[in-house]
């Protein structure tokens, strides 16, 4: 999803499924793919996806990092870092009412959850984008954090791993947004040139700035069954050549098809996946 | 040359003008100081529309169809320039183009956004928007610059990447990203000039240089105007105003740290005199490369890194 199809679909449907998911006393939960309905508990202990169809559920972030990473191993860092209506920008809301807003329902500073975490006992800086704050849009926190994520995998040589969930840009920051891809890119040339090994989980949606920076620049790109992977938004493109997408057009099956990520990986064989691929390239065994 | 919509009271006087010019011509009267009269307010009123312009109408000026293209900049700055085509991958994208040239004897590799002046060839360079190839053609050049140790100069000018199937299957944002990255780790200066339109990922990714400077009407953006507005405004009638929350103009760029330095253009914008521009361009060229060309290939990369690095605002 775009950042524009998801202002379209908000306008449409203020709920969404991860935020069902959360209120207290809502035991079930109809799978948005296959409509069967699902006892919230089952879906969470099969790391949110559907035990009927596979349909992969959105995650919030420290589902995301206990799903992944030894347990409790997770120790955040630049949690102070917060955003800044550096030019007054203001459109049916200013920024800062956005930013209170976000943070309110989100608990937290900014779109994005950084630090270290261990796998198998082997260190990763890791960091995990979220959606649901501002459609996990990049502004100059989220840069900075994924920059210092790289930095710290450089200074503690341990590979880093992001996963990422964004529309792109935020409009709200104007060009430091933009700036933001060229930091981040360029924190991972620095980081190539060390030798360690950096990757990439595509996550629905992954879309805009954030695609066409860090996102797609591992040495491994893993995306998740069905998610939306894109540089323009479906609907920008049907704007722009007025004519429907094809079937499946900017899933993370037509990334693999077209050779943009190395596999698509099911959610459940992620962390094996992960495992595995870094103990090749790395040697962090799986003790 | 086609007046912008905001130049209408200043096309209305220069008709005036004529009309009196031949009246006089043609009914033996002599209208000469009625004529200075015009001329003097005329004069007027091209200083007030052009040191008052609002971000919008900078815009207009940056997409003017006259506006010098980087073809013609490569020609009138550079001697002995020659075009190289084409990623060795794909093909060859006409909406960016590349080559080598001399500027006062200094080698360069050049790269630059290629719109057109007319609808015919607009459409031949699909008005600037490059497709992956033309990013991808556009790293080969730059490494083959990096190669010979040649530094590069690159111009943008472009309403963004474009949004299209073939775009995105062959890897849009892929092709960008490499460039952001690879860009970062070249041994050799590169400064960028944003000459008309920066438009969003797809300026970016021919721009990150050591040294970045914006033409005076010159715009760059994360998102244009009108996207912004349709999204966040829900109304694309409102790009005024997103043109204005944005800090899209060569002032605002250089305020907030994004870009180095300001060239100055003729009043009224550089479509009305392109060898001045040339010119403006060609000296700060020669004096940034004169700048860096003491300084090692590790230390081009560590200045350009610490650039892009110092760039964001946020509390802590
Ligand atoms: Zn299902």
């Amino acid at each position: 999803m775009s950042i524009i199809d998801w202002f379209a679909k908000r306008e449409k449907n203020t709920v969404d499924t991860t935020e069902k998911l959360n209120i207290p006393g809502h035991l079930w939960i109809k799978c948005d793919h296959c409509q069967e309905i699902l006892f919230q508990k089952d879906l969470k202990d099969n790391a949110h996806v559907c035990p009927k169809c596979g349909f992969h559920f959105r995650m919030v972030a420290m589902d995301r990092l206990a799903l992944i990473f030894d347990p409790a191993s997770f120790v955040p860092e630049d949690e102070n870092l917060g955003p800044t209506d550096f030019l007054s920008f203001s459109d049916s809301e200013s920024y800062t009412d956005r930013i209170r807003k976000a943070q309110a329902k989100t608990k937290r500073q900014d779109a994005v959850v950084s630090g270290m975490a261990t796998l198998n006992h082997n260190p990763i800086s890791v960091a995990v984008m979220d959606f649901s704050y501002m459609g996990g849009s990049m502004g100059s926190v989220v840069g900075e954090k994924i920059t210092r994520t790289i930095e710290r995998g450089l200074a503690k040589r341990c590979p880093v791993v992001v996963f990422t969930s964004s529309g792109g840009a935020r409009m709200q920051e104007g060009i430091m947004s933009l700036m933001q891809m060229a930091k981040t890119s360029g924190a991972l040339d620095l980081l190539g040139r060390a030798g360690i090994p950096y990757v990439s989980v595509l996550c629905d949606p992954t879309t805009g700035g954030t695609s066409a920076s860090f996102a797609i620049l591992g040495d491994f790109n893993f995306a998740e069954p069905g998610a939306l992977i894109s540089f323009a938004g479906p609907r920008v493109i049907e704007q722009t050549i007025r004519q429907k997408l094809p079937d499946g057009f900017q899933r993370a099956e037509f990334l693999l098809s077209h050779g943009m990520v190395d596999r698509v990986v099911d959610r459940r064989e992620l962390r094996a996946t992960l495992s595995l691929v870094l103990d090749m390239v790395w040697g962090c065994p799986a003790v | 040359m086609k007046l912008l919509p905001f130049e209408k009271p200043l096309g209305e006087l220069y008709e005036k003008i004529e009309q009196l010019k031949t009246l006089s011509r043609e009914s033996d009267i002599d209208l000469s100081s009625e004529i200075k009269k015009i001329e003097k307010r005329a004069e007027a009123v091209r200083e007030d529309i052009y040191q008052n312009l609002t971000p919008s109408q900078v815009l207009q000026i940056a997409r003017h169809p006259n506006r010098p293209d980087s073809l013609s900049f490569f020609r009138l700055i550079s001697e002995d320039f020659i075009e190289l085509h084409g990623d060795r991958a794909f093909g060859d994208d006409p909406a960016i183009v590349g080559g080598l040239g001399r500027i006062d004897g200094r080698r360069v590799m050049w790269i630059g956004h290629q719109k057109g002046h007319d609808t015919k060839e607009n459409i031949r360079r699909n008005f600037g928007m490059p497709n992956p190839e033309g990013y991808r053609k556009a790293l080969r050049l730059m490494q083959m610059a990096n190669k010979f140790g040649l530094p590069i100069v690159t111009l943008i000018d472009t309403p963004g990447a474009y949004p299209g199937i073939e775009a995105e299957e062959r890897g849009q944002a892929e092709a960008i990203a490499r460039n952001l990255r690879e860009m970062m780790g070249f041994g050799v200066p590169i400064v960028t000039f944003v000459i008309g339109e920066g438009g969003s990922g797809g300026a970016l990714g021919i721009g990150v240089a050591n040294r970045v400077y914006m033409l005076e009407n010159a715009v760059y953006s994360v998102i244009s105007p009108e996207g912004c507005a349709s999204i966040l405004f829900r109304d694309a009638k409102q790009a005024d105003i997103a043109a204005k929350n944005l800090k899209i103009t060569a002032k605002d760029i250089v305020g907030l740290g994004v870009a180095d330095g300001i060239i100055p253009e003729p009043l009224g914008g550089a479509h009305h005199d392109w060898s001045s521009v040339s010119l403006a361009i060609k000296a700060q060229i020669l004096r940034d490369l004169a700048e860096m060309s003491t300084q090692t290939p590790e230390t081009l990369r560590q200045s350009r890194y610490a650039k892009f690095r110092a760039m964001g605002v946020f509390t802590s």
